[in-house]
């Protein structure tokens, strides 16, 4: 018998190793054989821990499973239960979705190459080795591939530039610094399914023409850190990284670095100096890193949902994924639903879903119960949305329109009770606690922002055009986004919900 | 010298070897020298600067730049909660609050006795079942103040 129970940090932050550890107990008690997988995450994170079983009708789920359930499922020989909730596959959120990327997470061993081939995995590098790099490269503009890291940078065309440098060393560098809140994308898909992110990796290697890559992730990730660190010496092992790819190609290898708890470091130059050894500053552009990036030479920066994606891309074709989604947002997007959610998690569907749909339909509404006030699309970096704005198709175009942006596509919904005043200030106090400190808007701005805030709090409305001033300031003289978006969520936040504002003045007042 | 000092020189020259041939070693260098002494202790810089071959200015500054790093020792226990958006939705604020009074220290602090320090974090990528924890790089979610008195409990017997 195979039972799943997912390795995915938000299972077990829900209680997984738990559950795992009862379930042998309860198998040994009973003298059953029981195998044990640590598949990924379904991404239904309120049934997590989610447990499955094989069945002849596929995989059976049930959940949320604490360790006190363990031994009635067994009575019940995985059949009715009160937590029983039918074939997984057939859940309405797995049914709605269109799982491009994240077509195996969840559903495979992460660290069994056998079953990540057994799922379509190296199909698309298997195309790739037969391919020019040229051609490579075209697939991947044709996708109409764009960046999945907050930028919106057509993949393809990063890749061209830095295929057609000259240098004696290129480098792929993956971003897995994923630092927005509401974002969990790439550690979910380097829990749930690494190889996919080192497949994408190696066909990036083979279209610009570098031998070398490495991703650069973050020390809040323990988990997925321990998750790749095994997946690439498996990938050396079986031969998939190493001096020639699968036997076939040229070299490619892979090196696993930790940043250090720099919110800043996700922005791919400060990234660039962290990974040389240097302080996470950002550096000014040009030059653009796909001409002089790590060591000065040409290198292409992505994020790990972008070079995951190439896989399927080049398995499937370009038109392929390009059928998929809404203007110039082509093919899907995992959209990550956080914050004060009934139904939170990971849902991958093509661009173009309404906001509305995505927070009252999928989401359910607020965990709560109460009213939704509030949504932060894109991270800290990202406008707060209100109700009035729910009719928003998601897209990168469509979010701009709006004084907002998609970012890295994390929602975070907040009810009622949220107070904007206070928002608008956490988003300047984070900027001023991760400014890199290079340019003066951002380094001074953020603390005045702060002081601002304060002052608008304590009753005095005068600050309010100050606020807006500020944010004009920062905006237009910040080198990176970090500077230059903040004014999104505060702007957001002032704009659309004045009497968080103002009420703090009459508040104050009386 | 005292003795300890030769003997962290050894194992930091040790460490300093292990990552000889890497391109950029410093970041992966210092993450090796705290997780073996717990913090970066001041006579390391000088070692790390010689042997990569930079001024130990610019070791400081890179120290100094990165919140993980420490320049002094932590707690028996290192409690991280997280204080991003996606937490503060679903009162991770209330949670700190709790965390703080419970105790007795602020963000970045150790407790009298040396059980625990408290830092803030800023998303563990587990903003769907909110609010976050990571205690000793285990993660811990929808921590609440029940959850987080046990966990004090368990952690300050
Ligand atoms: C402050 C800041 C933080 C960022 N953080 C990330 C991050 O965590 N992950 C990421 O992929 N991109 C991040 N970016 C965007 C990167 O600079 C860059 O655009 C991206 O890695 C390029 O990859 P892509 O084209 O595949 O999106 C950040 C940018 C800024 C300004
Ligand atoms: S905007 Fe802020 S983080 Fe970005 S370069 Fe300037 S100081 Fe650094
Ligand atoms: S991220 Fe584009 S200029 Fe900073
Ligand atoms: S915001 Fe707290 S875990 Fe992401």
């Amino acid at each position: 018998m195979r039972i799943y129970v997912p390795r995915d940090s938000a299972a077990k932050a829900l209680g997984a190793e738990e559950v795992v550890a009862a379930v042998r107990a309860e198998a040994l008690r009973r003298g059953l054989e029981v195998t044990v997988v640590r598949n990924g995450s379904r991404g239904m994170v309120w049934l997590e821990p989610l447990l499955e079983v094989d069945s002849e009708a596929g995989r059976i789920a049930f959940g949320p499973v604490g360790p006190g359930d363990v031994a009635g499922l067994f009575d019940a020989g995985f059949g009715s239960h009160a937590k029983a909730l039918g074939p997984t596959e057939d859940l309405p959120w797995m049914k709605a979705q269109t799982r491009l990327t994240f077509a195996r997470c969840g559903v495979i061993d992460p660290l069994s190459l056998d079953d990540f081939q057994a799922h379509g995995g190296l199909a698309g590098l298997r195309r790739a080795l037969g391919m020019t790099p040229d051609a490579i490269v075209a697939e991947v503009t044709d996708s109409g591939l764009r960046g999945r890291g907050g930028a919106g940078f057509p993949t393809g065309i990063k890749w061209k530039t830095v295929a057609g440098a000259t240098a004696d060393r290129k480098y792929i560098v993956c971003n897995a610094d994923e630092g927005d809140s509401g974002t969990f994308a790439d550690r979910m898909i380097m829990e749930g399914d690494p190889f996919t992110l080192i497949e994408g990796m190696v066909i990036a290697g083979l279209g610009v023409g570098a031998d070398k890559g490495f991703i650069y992730s973050r020390s809040e990730y323990p988990d997925a850190n321990a998750v790749l660190a095994e997946a690439i010496r498996l990938a050396r092992a079986f031969g998939l990284l190493g001096a020639s790819v699968l036997g076939l190609g040229p070299a490619f290898d892979i090196e696993l670095r930790i940043g250090a708890g720099a919110y800043v470091c996700g922005e791919e130059t400060a990234l660039l100096n962290s990974l040389e050894g240097k302080r996470g500053v950002v550096r000014a552009k040009p030059p653009l890193p796909a001409l002089e990036g790590f060591m000065g030479k040409p290198t292409v920066v992505n994020n790990v949902i972008s070079l995951a994606t190439v896989p399927v891309i080049l398995e499937r074709g370009a038109s392929f994924y390009r059928d998929f989604g809404l203007g110039r947002s082509r093919g899907t997007i995992p959209l990550q639903i956080a914050g004060n959610v009934r139904r939170g998690g990971l849902f991958e569907t093509a661009f173009g879903m309404s906001l509305g749909a995505i927070v009252d339909d999928l989401a359910g509404g607020t965990a709560t119960g109460r009213p939704v006030k509030a949504v932060q699309v894109g991270g800290p970096l990202g406008a707060y949305f209100p109700r009035a704005l729910f009719d928003t198709p998601f897209g990168y175009e469509e979010y701009a329109q709006k004084g907002g942006l998609i970012g890295h596509a994390g929602i975070v919904v907040f009810d009622d009770s949220a107070d904007m005043l206070a928002q608008a200030r956490f988003a300047m106090e984070f900027c001023a606690i991760e400014s890199c400190g290079k340019c003066t808007p951002c380094r001074i701005g953020a603390v005045r922002g702060v002081e601002t805030v304060d002052r608008i709090a304590r009753g005095d409305a005068a600050a309010i055009p100050l606020l807006t001033d500020l944010c004009e300031t920062m905006k237009a003289g910040s080198l990176c986004a970090l500077g230059g978006f903040t004014p999104y969520p505060v702007m957001s936040a002032l704009t659309h919900f004045p009497d968080d504002f103002h009420r703090s003045a009459k508040e104050a007042a009386e | 010298m005292m003795p300890g000092i030769a003997d962290s020189a050894e194992q930091i020259g040790e460490i300093l070897r292990a990552h000889d041939g890497l391109e950029g070693p410093l970041i992966p260098v210092l993450h090796a020298v705290q997780a073996a002494f717990g913090y970066i202790p001041g006579d390391a810089l000088p070692l790390i600067a010689q042997h990569l071959n930079v001024s130990r200015a610019e070791v400081h500054g890179v120290i100094s730049f990165y919140h993980d790093f420490r320049e002094e020792p932590a707690g028996r226990h290192i409690l991280k909660l997280c204080r991003a958006e996606a937490c503060q939705a679903m009162g991770a604020d209330r949670v700190a609050a709790h965390a703080r009074d419970a105790l007795g220290i602020g963000w970045h602090q150790t407790t009298p006795d040396g059980s625990v320090t408290l830092e803030p974090v800023f998303c563990l990528g587990l903003c769907a079942c909110a609010p976050a924890a990571l205690v000793d790089g285990r993660v811990l979610g929808r921590v609440d103040e029940a959850r987080l008195d046990a966990l004090i409990a368990e952690v300050r017997p």
